[in-house]
């Protein structure tokens, strides 16, 4: 679920990321930005179908962590309908979206 | 409003039953013959107002939490109820990115996504009365 190389941390998300999921991935997340110092994160959403706004809580919360710290966050195999949701909450703004 | 078609559930404002609130309301759906669109549009509604009632009706206790649904030829209409602490703001909770919790990564995003895959979203609350969610939309 997480992979760490040269590039940063790549998390996969889970079939289904919402209040209930985000949680602890949340966790572990921040944990490796504390205990690793890790600053570029990439969200894979290959297997991800659905998405509510505590998605884009996770993202737009790590992005301000890394933000602060000249990091950068990016969202990569995310479909047509995830991006409509993340376009209409303005996280393109400020996170790379593929 | 004629309903033809009504159905009600009731359940614990455990995290792990926002899943099950939006995959019941989902198949209750189905009978419209709605796009696979629609149904997504449906979930993450009902995954909001859900979710809303966990952390911040509840404030993550466990009570119950009512969702009713009713069918009217190719209307959907999604009542979502919680008896929490109600909101003492309405208008101001339904603004874009307006969050009292944003130590937990809440996106305040949650009234909007509703209004944006809904028709109509209508919040009745008040402090200490709960808060109740109705939502339509028309299928097709």
């Amino acid at each position: 679920m997480y992979e760490q190389n040269q590039q940063g941390l790549t998390v996969y998300l889970p079939k289904e990321v919402d209040h209930h999921t985000v949680d602890k991935i949340r966790m572990e997340i921040d944990r490796q930005i504390i205990e690793n110092g890790v600053s570029a994160i990439i969200f894979n959403f290959k297997d991800t179908t659905f998405m509510d706004s505590s998605g884009i809580g996770l993202l737009m919360g790590r992005y301000k962590l890394v933000n602060y710290i000249g990091g950068q966050v990016c969202a990569v195999r995310v479909n047509e309908k995830l991006k409509k949701l993340l376009i209409l909450a303005n996280v393109h703004k400020y996170v790379n979206i593929e | 409003m004629k309903k033809e078609n009504e159905m009600m559930i009731e359940f614990d404002s455990r995290s792990c039953n926002e899943a099950f609130a939006r995959v019941t309301v989902a198949a209750f759906l189905t009978q419209l013959n709605p796009t696979l669109e629609e149904v997504a549009d449906v979930k993450t509604a009902v995954s909001e107002a859900v979710t809303n009632c966990i952390i911040h009706g509840y404030e993550e206790e466990v009570h119950k939490i009512k969702i009713e649904c009713a069918i009217d030829e190719k209307q959907i209409r999604i009542i979502v109820s919680d008896g929490g602490k109600g909101i003492e703001d309405v208008k101001k909770a339904m603004e874009p990115l307006y969050t009292t919790k944003p130590d937990q990564d809440r996106s305040g995003m949650g009234f909007a996504f509703m209004e944006a895959f809904m028709d109509e979203v209508k919040v009745e609350s008040g402090p200490g009365e709960g808060t109740k969610v109705t939502m339509w939309k028309t299928i097709g």
